[in-house]
């Protein structure tokens, strides 16, 4: 273990991106894609945090039939507020701001994104957006849900949803541009011999997101100014005593919201390939599949958004025509997960904390992706819509898929973040903590919904007890697997090995750079003449770093 | 190897102070503008296109009303106003053409031109908005709508909610569009002083073509705006 | 089921049977589908370890495997799909002879009334063996009606009507829950499904002192000056309604829609949206001067005008009969 580690009186001389320059003006006015990643880093986990915060009241309140916590009023922002923060402010960005805009460019063998500026301002977009939000907050928060529909979030509700419409509103372009900025660095500034066949999964992955970022989330911005034009000049926009329509506003809302769920699993599933290949020391099953589910999903995913409205109202017709696309947008997902699955057949699997990551991310996203086809079964979803069914499904794709993948990807990509080594040790234990917790929290309420406890309730039925409070143990647990790698993390950076530049043996131009990687990422930008996951190849030859921990 | 790489890398930058350091060449960076360029115009096109939606869905729900309250909007004005844009688009192809050619004083006089016309249009609407206000059109506490929707003779009763509706819409979108050249007329001039400075040259003008680029745009979907919002059931 | 840890609901419907069926064929298709990739991955990642001297064998794909693996789960989802649809479609589809029991949603209770003219607040009684339809509207805010029991909901709009429809098998007492988030007391918007067995309902609906909703809907057609434009002896200023409910109607831009409530109550609430072709735009709107109670009662009463004198509605439910020689002035096709 020791021989893979630089000892610290032989640390290279040469600067990174980590130390060129320590002035806080060098950082807040920077422009290089890797300390902008690092920006994103510290705001979005303060978010998670927060939004983490959130839901641990939830929980603790809903250890109780009875609401005896906190008032309903209060539980009602609660889990707004929870809801809000993790969509907006931590699952959407979180692993292209994060880990995409870090490794885009290092994977092209570019320089930089092809807009550093603007990359920087949709850093400060977001941190504006994270001001609002925390504003509302503190100035009484707002009860409509995430989803503010209306006529309750138009006419009904006192709470600040203007100022909440503009933190979205505000967030949302910070994603916009992002996705701008990728979709851009993946077309023209790819280095000389990389073709798109040539590309790491990880990239199509994020490049597939860029277009759903860039097509869907002008939407939702539109919906949030009609509300808030609403309710600022009392216009009858989705007022049915007026001539609207509160259809509408659910039509528009949803027509963002279901492709944002598709923002942010695929890049999940882009590190997930990434895990995958390299602890099983071979290319991944079916590559051009791969890369085309990822546009497949982008594309589907946005024919399918009134699966959420099945019982709100809308034509028998219109219901049956989306239930039959949603089940499509399944497949691309399902071959997915084969691919992945045969990715481990003869291969020479490590069980490194990254590939414990991605097992756990095949096996709840698998339940969850299947559990999605239960909502898009029409006899089905009348029953289990709007209620804790609904609650599990998503969690477990999106705690159990995107947090995962992204828990995975950064302890995989840590030693090139950060030069340093996480402990192994400490990381399985919290991968262990995540996963147990992780089930013991969510699967319960597949129970609870379908016996029919209804989402967004501050106090239920008695028989509905025991499944809640088994519910709030596991996320007592979950939380540890959470707070573990927050603290491990940050001792690693004083205290943890220094690492070597490729530790893993890996594939991809990111490891071709020091950890961490110098400022403009290659001294020469390099000629790319070899597939992606070029295993074999890499296996072939003697290796100077002995692999394996 | 590196030593000869390091010097070329640094003539192509030496040539063209204008090149960012992440790019290889003018071309990537140019090339990388104009498709960052049309990728934030699909991003405003999808933008407008929830409220045209709203707009569609209402006005096949609320003919009558929508249609009276067209009516109710100057015809003359709007026509004036898509004028005064397809000639500012033409000044745009004209400024490009003058970047492209070196044409310093053509290049500054066509900006010029293009933000007095944004100007022009910005004052017609300034005109439109102000009589709404006048009578009572503008959706809010104080709106009253009594006219009807004149089907060729048939004066057919309107429910003034729904008008009110298409007025909540016709002020949003072309609001919104307004704004939009806002922030056209602003780009421009910020675009004059530096032509001015001598800023662009036959070798670089991508700022010019790009922000023709969002002036195309806004002038589109003023093309669509006018006929959706003025022009239902005109043929008396 | 234990009181302490339901693992599933009560049966109450004749639906309910049909999707927990469909429930446990989609439980029983995904848990195969766990097992297979929890083993498979398994076997794989304990066979395939690294070990001293393995190597890993390149596999760059199988275009065969890909395609089988996609087409029999999309074959299978199909199913899923199908059979869903089938369901859904029942569940939408109200028999033409359910008795309709009327719904008002409110920040945060639900009130109930029957066409007999038993009201009730968070409480819904119904005989079991018999088709019931729910017609439910709004007052402010978006709830949903949502019964466990019978596995089905249906959200309830301002502005317009929804309905749910059901039959009960199973005498009992049922959670009544609001699926839809409506603001600081929607956990507190539940209440109870009571069904009993027939004789007993009967027991329990004659037990009111109210009117029939549709004798409200008579007193309030004439108190509201409807009668003096809307006649039934000459032709009025407005169409005949005698016999109109669920007719198609004719409109003067040309369109066929069918009277339904929808239709009647848009026509009470914003007149001029839907004229009838021949009759001149003057009704004036009663937005603001109607409840919603009074908007049912109206309802009720117009549907009521369809049905023969003896007809399958509950007692009370007469109906004027026509005079003989009425013109039939409403254009019906």
């Amino acid at each position: 273990m020791a021989s893979a580690a630089i000892p610290a009186n032989q640390i290279p001389e040469t600067t990174n991106y980590l130390t060129n320059g320590f002035s806080l003006k060098s950082w807040l006015l920077t422009t290089d894609h890797k300390r902008i990643a690092m920006l994103y880093l510290i705001s979005i986990t303060l978010f998670f945090f927060l939004g983490g915060f959130f839901a641990m009241l939830i929980r603790l309140e809903l250890l109780t039939p009875q609401g005896d916590l906190m008032t309903a009023d209060t539980y009602n922002k609660v889990f707004t507020a929870h809801g809000m923060i993790m969509v907006f402010f931590f699952l959407i960005p979180v692993v292209p701001a994060i880990l995409g805009n870090f490794l885009i460019p290092i994977m092209i063998g570019a320089k930089d994104l092809a807009f550093p500026r603007i990359n920087l301002l949709s850093w400060y977009l977001y941190v504006l957006g994270g001001i609002l939000i925390l504003h509302v907050m503190l100035t009484g928060g707002v009860d409509t849900g995430w989803t503010f529909y209306s006529p309750f979030s138009t006419q009904f509700t006192n709470t600040n949803i203007i100022e909440a419409g503009l933190a979205a509103f505000i967030a949302g372009f910070s994603s916009i541009f992002t996705g701008l900025n990728f979709i851009v660095t993946i077309h023209r500034m790819r280095a000389p011999g990389l073709t798109w066949n040539r590309l790491p999964l990880f990239v199509w992955a994020n490049y597939a997101t860029s277009i759903i970022m860039i097509l869907g989330t002008p939407v939702v911005a539109i919906t949030i100014v009609l509300v808030a034009v609403e309710r600022l000049f009392h216009l009858g926009i989705f007022d049915p005593k007026l001539g609207g329509d509160p259809l509408l506003f659910q039509h528009l809302f949803w027509f963002y919201s279901h492709p944002a769920v598709y923002i942010m699993i695929l890049p999940s599933m882009g590190v997930i390939s990434e895990l995958i290949t390299c602890f099983s020391r071979k290319r991944v099953f079916g590559y051009k599949f791969v890369a085309l589910s990822s546009i497949a999903i982008a594309v589907i995913g946005f024919l399918v958004w009134a699966h959420h409205m099945f019982v709100a109202g809308i034509s028998l017709y219109a219901a049956m025509i989306f239930s039959f696309l949603t089940f499509f947008v399944g497949v691309p997902s399902a071959i997915k997960v084969f691919n992945w699955t045969a990715t481990l057949y003869k291969g020479s699997i490590e069980y490194a904390t990254p590939m414990l990551y991605a097992f756990g991310f095949i096996g709840l996203f698998t339940i969850g992706g299947l559990t999605g086809l239960f909502l898009a079964t029409l006899g089905v979803d009348v029953h289990v819509t709007d209620t804790y069914f609904v609650v599990a499904h998503f969690h477990y794709v999106m705690v159990g898929g995107v947090l995962m993948g992204y828990l995975g990807g950064m302890h995989f990509w840590w030693p090139k973040i950060s030069g340093r080594m996480y402990p192994e040790g400490w990381a399985k234990l919290s991968a262990l903590f995540v996963f147990v917790g992780f089930n013991l929290t969510f699967f319960p309420q597949f129970i609870l919904g379908y016996v029919g406890m209804p989402r967004r309730y501050w106090q239920y039925p008695p028989e509905f007890q025991v499944l809640n409070v088994l519910s709030t143990a596991g996320a007592s647990v979950l939380a540890v697997g959470y707070l573990l790698p927050m603290i491990y993390f940050l001792w690693s950076l004083r205290y943890g090995e220094l690492a070597p530049a490729n530790p893993w043996n890996a594939a991809g131009l990111e490891w071709q750079t020091s950890s961490p990687p110098p400022t403009f990422n290659f001294d020469e930008t390099p000629t790319v003449t070899w597939e992606a996951y070029n295993y074999e190849e890499i296996d072939s030859k003697p290796q100077e770093v002995p692999v394996g921990r | 190897m590196a030593d000869s790489h390091a010097t070329a890398v640094q003539d192509v930058a030496a040539a063209n102070p204008e090149l960012r350091h992440h790019f290889a060449d003018m071309a990537q960076q140019k090339n990388a503008a104009s498709l960052g360029m049309w990728l934030f115009l699909v991003t405003e096109i999808m933008f407008f296109g929830g409220m045209f939606c709203a707009y569609l869905v209402y006005r096949v729900a609320h003919f009558n009303a929508f249609a009276a309250g067209s009516q109710q909007l100057s015809i003359k004005l709007g026509a004036f106003n898509t004028a005064v844009l397809l000639i500012s688009s033409l000044t745009v192809v004209l400024a490009v053409k003058a970047a492209e050619s070196g044409n310093r004083k053509q290049l500054v006089t066509y900006l010029v031109l293009t933000v007095l016309l944004g100007l022009t249009f910005l004052g017609v609407k300034a005109i439109e908005y102000t009589e709404k206000f006048e009578k009572h059109h503008v959706p809010g506490s104080s709106f009253q709508f009594t006219d009807t929707f004149d089907d060729n003779g048939q004066h057919k009763p309107v429910n003034p909610h729904e008008a009110e509706l298409f007025f909540s819409l016709y002020f949003a979108m072309t609001g919104m569009h307004a704004l939009h050249m806002i922030i056209g007329c602003g780009l421009f001039s910020v675009l004059v002083v530096l032509a001015w400075k001598g800023r662009y040259t036959p070798q670089y003008f991508t700022p010019i073509e790009n922000a023709g680029l969002y002036w195309h745009l806004v002038d589109i979907i003023w093309i669509y705006l006018f006929p959706l919002l003025y022009l239902i059931s005109r043929h008396s | 089921m234990s009181k302490y840890l339901p693992l599933w609901p009560d049966q109450a419907s004749t639906i309910a049977g049909q999707v927990d069926a469909l429930y446990i064929y989609l439980l029983l298709v995904s848990a195969a589908m766990v097992f297979l990739i929890f083993t498979a991955v398994f076997v794989l990642a304990v066979k395939y370890r690294r070990q001293p001297g393995s190597q890993a064998h390149p596999i760059e794909g199988s275009s065969i495997l890909e395609i089988t693996w996609s087409v029999i789960p999309f074959g299978v989802m199909i199913t899923f799909f199908l059979w869903g649809a089938i369901l859904y479609f029942k569940e939408r589809t109200p028999p033409a002879d359910a008795t309709e029991i009327y719904v008002v949603a409110k920040q945060w209770m639900w009130k109930i009334e029957h066409l007999e003219g038993q009201r009730e607040i968070n409480e819904l009684h119904i005989p079991t063996g018999q088709n019931i339809k729910l017609v439910m509207t709004s007052q402010d805010v978006i709830h949903s009606f949502f019964v466990p029991a019978f596995r089905l909901k249906q959200d309830v709009l301002p502005g317009r009507y929804t309905t749910l429809w059901f039959k009960a098998t199973q005498p009992g007492t049922y959670h009544l829950f609001c699926a839809e988030y409506c603001g600081t007391s929607h956990s507190g918007m539940i209440g109870n499904i009571v069904v009993m067995e027939p004789q007993d309902y009967a027991q329990w609906l004659s037990g009111g002192p109210q009117a029939p909703l549709p004798e409200a809907g008579k007193q309030l057609f004439a108190s509201l000056g409807c009668s003096t434009c809307h006649r039934f002896d000459i032709q009025g200023r407005g169409p005949n309604l005698q016999g109109a409910y669920n007719k198609p109607v004719l409109l003067e831009d040309g369109r066929t829609v069918i009277a339904d409530e929808n239709y009647v109550r848009e026509s009470i609430l914003n007149p001029t949206a839907k004229i009838v072709n021949g009759f001149q735009p003057i009704m004036p709107t009663f937005q603001g001067l109607v409840s919603e109670e009074q908007l049912n009662a109206l309802v009720a009463y117009i549907k009521s005008l369809s049905q023969p004198p003896t007809g399958a509605a509950a007692a009370g439910n007469q109906a004027a009969a026509p005079p003989a020689g009425q013109p039939q002035t409403t254009q019906v096709q």
